[in-house]
């Protein structure tokens, strides 16, 4: 594998105290360094702040005229270390190769799963699913109370046996002592 | 008030012409559609380009004068035999369309050919009534429901200038769709 200094695709994450203007902030930073923000993802998990995102070098960046190329991995992090200098947030810069979103011949599915907290719902659900091939693409957990909700969708592979999975899930539910739904994600295209 | 079910395109007697699919973020697509005068031969002319472009189109059962690069206020629909459509009107085109009334709202999740690689939950009235111009034929109104309904919605946004990108539900509410086509 090549090992280029220069960069085409940064994962980066930044976890920490929510406050306003994190967001402003480090995507203030990848703009300086001409990094087009793509595909993200951002929200409060317990209160804390939680941002992933991929970004990628650009042509069209606003400081971009001075450079050559996309900005080292190094000279990012170097960028984002003043924002986790308090110790208020822990950013990561990884780089990462561009990988083409994978086929999803079986269908897509929506799963939610509440019921009373405990231990390893997560676990049991997604081995669940792992065993059949069903790829998770989405999830969400929220712990409320003693509410635990978790809601996912994921892929399954061509000639899945959907009873089957309902049959394993309806399983794990019962082991658990949560309900489980599992039901196509319907589009209706226009 | 002319009916809907009075109506065909085929009694237009012209030839539609297929044309291509425009895709965001073309800028036809944000721009609101100029109101048109539905017996002007162009007007006509795009109708019947509207529905040969939608027959041809896998799945498709409404299309805009903006998903074809024209800025109009103009759409075809045709929801015949969807599985979540109820009333049906079969295959028509609207001019000048607004909703009047709109009601029993529910969030679904559509996509769009010219959005083809997202999709995004959108809440949508069950229930409505469009007024509107029938290309060659007077005003109309069309009462209907279910995937109709929620077709003619889209159909309107589109000539506002709006896609569904613009009324989703939120920020999680956005999802990415391989088109298998």
């Amino acid at each position: 594998m090549q090992d280029d200094a220069r960069v085409d695709e940064l994962a980066i994450t930044v976890i920490g105290r929510d406050r306003p203007g994190i967001i402003a902030d480090v995507a203030e930073v990848l703009a300086g360094l001409g990094m087009n923000l793509t595909d993200s993802t951002m929200t409060r998990l317990r209160g804390h702040f939680a941002m992933t995102l991929v970004c990628t070098g650009s042509q069209g960046g606003e400081a971009v005229e001075e450079q050559t190329g996309s900005p080292a991995l190094e000279d990012v992090e170097a960028a984002l270390a003043p924002l986790a200098a308090n110790g208020s947030l822990v950013t990561t810069v990884s780089r990462v190769r561009p990988e083409p979103a994978p086929e999803s011949p079986g269908g897509h599915y929506v799963l939610s799963v509440h019921g009373a907290d405990r231990l390893g719902i997560v676990a049991s659900v997604a081995r669940g699913l792992a065993e059949f091939g069903g790829n998770i693409t989405d999830l969400t957990t929220r712990l409320s109370g003693d509410l635990y909700v978790l809601v996912a969708e994921l892929d399954l592979p061509a000639g899945a046996d959907v009873d089957l999975i309902h049959e394993r899930l309806d399983a794990v539910a019962r082991a658990l002592g949560v309900d489980v739904a599992l039901r196509p994600a319907e589009t209706d295209v226009l | 008030m002319t009916s809907v079910a009075g109506w065909s395109i085929e009694d237009l007697g012209l030839n539609g012409e297929v044309r291509p699919v425009v895709r965001a973020p073309a800028p036809v697509l944000a721009t609101a559609g100029e109101r048109v005068d539905p017996c002007g031969p162009e007007v006509l002319q795009l109708a019947a380009d509207l529905v040969a472009t939608m027959r041809v189109s896998p799945g498709c059962v409404g299309l805009a004068a903006p998903q074809i690069g024209v800025s109009a206020q103009v759409f075809a629909v045709d929801v015949t035999g969807h599985p979540k459509a109820r009333t049906v009107h079969g295959t028509f085109v609207l001019c000048n369309a607004r909703l009047g009334e709109a009601s029993q709202w529910n969030k679904g999740r559509e996509g769009c050919m010219s959005v083809p690689e997202l999709t995004g939950d959108v809440k949508r009235a069950g229930r409505v009534v469009v007024v509107g111009d029938l290309p060659g034929g007077g005003a109309t109104e069309i009462t209907t429901d279910a995937f109709e309904a929620r077709a003619l919605q889209h159909e309107i946004d589109h000539c506002a200038g709006l896609l569904f990108l613009d009324r989703v539900a939120g920020a999680h509410a956005i999802h990415t769709r391989k088109v298998h086509l």
